[in-house]
């Protein structure tokens, strides 16, 4: 039997790697994917959470649907802003949208 | 070590998808890698399935209960409350008699695609500069050969998980899978563009083949609903052949919620409308022959192995449902689904077939009559001949995947031919072709055996004995299928021939196909093999009655590797063998060869020219009915007529309707209204309260200060959305350091 903390390392080294991507990658479509990740590795603390603690309830995975959904959301709207972006000003690189300033 | 059979099975369709992983994620930059490891994992797989097959085929009684191959692990932990089953949800394998037959052919058929694929691609040329990705390449190898070995290994992932799947749920992954591997693969060259503008691009036609596949899925996957709803299991031998059927008896008698119909008969015809919409069945055929624009490896891998033969299989697998009655189990009663199955399908085989007859592009002919043939299979299956249908199936997969491979080649050769000569036309029309027998002889040759068995010619091709076959179990139980059958076996014949004297016949008629050369090995070694097998195959099928070559054949196999008795044994009820019958035998034999021969007769001496009018074009005219050819080579006008009836509204409600009307008139009228009364209110909260009030009470100072404040820290919004993020993980983390670490809090 896989102990929990092992999921819970996964979790986190996948969110890490997100976070590395948010923080790191010039690519806003590279940024979005790597929020995908993080909310992916909440989606494994979930689980694995549910699955190790409360198996006979179905409200983690419940949860981890709806997070699902939302992430699916997410990435709809997120990608059409980055296309409108992108036809507007030719670019998806994040730094250059750096109209938002004082 | 030694693998069960049950795990083998499990492996099978393994490998490619983890082909699919390394070439995208590690050998994408190497096309050399890239090939071999799609090709040597796909090798891997096909080994694994003819290694099941042939522990299979070693078991006496294969098919019977406790003697098939089935393993499932639960997959959801909890079945749905309140219903039948409170099971857990199982997922898993399993290989029956169906499956095996599957088996047989898809691995090998995507094998030989495969192999296909790496002379198709230019693999032996070096890359032109002048390629772009996206574009078909001129002379040097494909720019993105890596990704398209990529897509075509999830495709045969996609199919093997269908095979082997257990249940419909799994199974209907693998279809989706397949249906999304196949939007890629038809829009393999996305920046192909064409001068005619109404000429559909490989763009549109992947999003035409998507959209219309996945109306037919979403009804297909409601269909699956109402059968978990209705049973509370998904599982092939709960519901269709353990405990003699009553599941399905119970479900016969079960009323649905439209009048008239049983819960059986709803179900067969949901799940049927998926299996008309991945089929290409009339009504939902336009995609088909549109999905032509891909890459010719993908449209043999479409039509022959993979994703329409799936639509087939999923409605041989599901037939005991659709033929279900009240009084018999798995009944071979003719329901209403079974009879619209086959109202559609002998319907489609004739109308696909007049269809084919007029046209002029090489794999458009070849789609056509691809529709045909799988309206045979649809219509076999309604009137009850599951084993017809699934031997048509099997010979249409060799004999289809090899007529593609080999139109495949003749594209490449004229394509040859137009580098030498510098003409500008369409290589895939036929009216440019002629007298390339001596040019292609291996292609020739093939396509010519591959052709005579889609046309049935008799006794030696599988075609002409599945075909037969179909035509025996039509003659016994539905006449009127017969005729229409028969009448389509004949056009079938006639536009092969079309076909093979239009290309391969005739002097060459432009300067690009006396100059076409054979294709590469890799080319022509999988067209030998498919050859092979297009011919052979039919041979496990061959009625015991036929006159001497039945006996022989019996002889020489035994009962158990009789084709009939093996599948039929995936039935609860053992079909009973039809009673031989003279009048479909000697139909099969009238319209294959009189259909080959009216083709030869037709086109013996037409095509003297490219710019000549086409022999029936110009007989048909000469009758007064020139709008007859006019309609069939224009499809029927269905194109058009779903450009009008749905695509056009479609538009129209998104821009007239939701834009115009309803956001920009209603929705934004609302926002703009309550904007001005906003407007309105605020102004008058300005002079009222605002200026005498704040500003003139309360002094400037305070806005002097927050300013002065801003000013300092206004350095900090920089506008870059990531230095935002660096900020907030930091208050994250200090937040997160006061919470967890103990004593700094207090």
């Amino acid at each position: 039997m896989i102990p929990l903390s092992w999921y819970l390392v996964l979790g986190a080294a996948l969110f890490c790697v997100g976070v590395y991507g948010v923080l790191a990658r010039r690519n806003a479509v590279a940024i979005l994917m790597s929020v995908e990740l993080m909310l992916n590795a909440v989606n494994i603390n979930l689980v694995a959470f549910w699955h190790y603690l409360t198996p006979s309830a179905v409200s983690g995975m419940t949860f981890a649907l709806i997070v699902f959904a939302v992430a699916a959301a997410e990435a709809a709207v997120g990608l059409a802003l980055i296309i409108s972006i992108y036809r507007r000003r030719q670019t998806v690189v994040a730094e250059d949208v750096s109209m938002m300033k004082f | 070590m030694q693998l069960d059979p049950t795990t083998l099975t499990w492996l099978i369709p393994v490998p490619p998808l983890l082909a699919f992983f390394l070439i995208v994620l590690f050998t994408n930059r190497s096309k050399w890698l890239s090939h071999t490891v799609a090709i040597g994992l796909m090798l891997v797989s096909w080994l694994m399935s003819w290694a099941v097959l042939a522990d299979v085929l070693g078991r006496a009684d294969f098919g019977k209960d406790g003697t098939i191959i089935a393993g499932a692990v639960e997959w959801l932990p909890f079945g749905a409350e309140g219903v039948a089953g409170t099971e857990p949800f199982r997922m898993g394998v399993l290989v029956d008699p169906l499956t095996a037959v599957m088996l047989f052919f898809v691995p090998l058929v995507c094998l030989m695609i495969f192999l296909y694929s790496v002379g198709y691609s230019n693999f032996q040329k070096p890359a032109d500069p002048h390629d772009k990705p996206g574009e078909p390449p001129h002379h040097g190898v494909e720019p993105l050969y890596a990704r398209f070995f990529a897509y075509l290994s999830l495709f045969a992932f996609g199919m093997l998980l269908l095979c082997v799947a257990d249940n419909l749920l799994l199974m209907f992954v693998g279809w989706e899978i397949m249906g999304l591997c196949s939007f890629l693969l038809i829009g393999f060259w996305y920046a192909r563009t064409y001068e005619n503008p109404r000429q559909i691009t490989p763009r549109q036609a992947a999003v035409k083949a998507f959209i219309t596949t996945r109306v037919a899925d979403v009804v297909m996957l409601l269909g699956i609903a109402y059968l978990y709803a209705a049973t509370g299991t998904l599982s092939f031998r709960e519901i269709m052949y353990a405990e003699e059927g009553h599941k399905l008896m119970e479900l016969a008698a079960m009323a649905s919620p439209i009048a008239g119909l049983s819960a059986a008969g709803l179900i067969g015809l949901l799940l049927l409308t998926g299996t008309v919409g991945k089929s290409a069945q009339f009504p939902l055929h336009t995609w088909l022959p549109d999905a032509m624009e891909g890459p010719t490896p993908v449209s043999a891998m479409i039509h022959a192995a993979a994703m329409v033969s799936a639509g087939v299989y999923a409605m041989i697998r599901v037939y005991p449902i659709l033929a279900a009655t009240a009084e018999h189990g798995a009944g071979h009663g003719l329901t209403p689904p079974a009879l619209v199955l086959a109202a559609i399908g002998a319907f489609t085989a004739l109308f696909a077939a007049t269809i084919a007859v007029a046209q002029n592009d090489v794999k458009k002919v070849l789609a056509y009559s691809t529709i045909s043939q799988l309206g045979f299979m649809l219509a076999a299956l309604g009137i009850g001949g599951y084993i017809a249908a699934a031997f048509h199936l099997m010979t249409h997969a060799f004999f289809k995947a090899l007529l593609f491979l080999g139109s495949g080649s003749i594209i490449h050769g004229v394509e040859h031919g137009m580098h030498h000569s510098h003409e500008k036309i369409d290589p895939q029309d036929m009216r440019f072709m002629g007298g390339l027998r001596t040019k292609m002889p291996v292609t020739f040759w093939t396509f010519l055996i591959g052709g005579f068995a889609l046309a049935g010619f008799p006794l030696v091709t599988a075609g002409f004995w599945s075909k037969d076959e179909i035509l025996l179990d039509a003659w016994l139980h539905a006449p009127v299928v017969f005729y229409t059958l028969a009448a389509a076996a004949l056009l079938t014949a006639f536009y092969t021939m079309r076909q093979i004297m239009m290309v391969f016949f005739g002097k060459p008629r432009t300067e690009a196909a006396a100059h076409a050369q054979e294709s590469h090995w890799t080319m022509t070694a999988p067209l030998i093999v498919l050859a092979v097998f297009a011919v052979g195959i039919g041979w496990v099928n061959i009625p015991k009655e036929f006159p001497g070559l039945g006996a022989l054949v019996t002889g020489l196999g035994g009962e158990t590797f009789w084709f009939k008795n093996f599948v039929g044994g995936a039935l609860v009820e053992k079909p009973e063998t039809p009673p031989f019958d003279w009048v479909p035998l000697i139909t099969s034999f009238v319209v294959a060869l009189g259909g080959l021969g009216l083709g030869w007769w037709v086109y013996r001496s037409a095509w003297a020219r490219a710019d000549d009018r086409d022999p029936v074009d110009a007989g048909l005219s000469r009758l007064g009915l020139g709008a007859v050819y006019r309609l069939l080579k224009n499809k029927y006008y269905f194109d058009e007529l779903y450009d009008w009836a749905f695509v056009r509204p479609t538009f129209w409600l998104g821009e007239k309707f939701f834009s115009d009307f309803l956001d920009r008139g209603i929705i934004d009228g609302i926002l703009h209204g309550v904007a001005r009364i906003s407007l309105r209110l605020g102004l008058a909260v300005r002079d009222w309260i605002d200026i005498p009030v704040v500003n003139r009470t309360l002094s400037d100072g305070s806005g002097e200060v927050v300013k002065a404040f801003g000013r300092e820290i206004r350095v900090i919004q920089t506008g870059r959305v990531q230095q935002y993020l660096v900020i907030a993980m930091a208050i994250m983390l200090v937040i997160g350091a006061v919470l967890i670490v103990p004593g700094l809090g207090q």
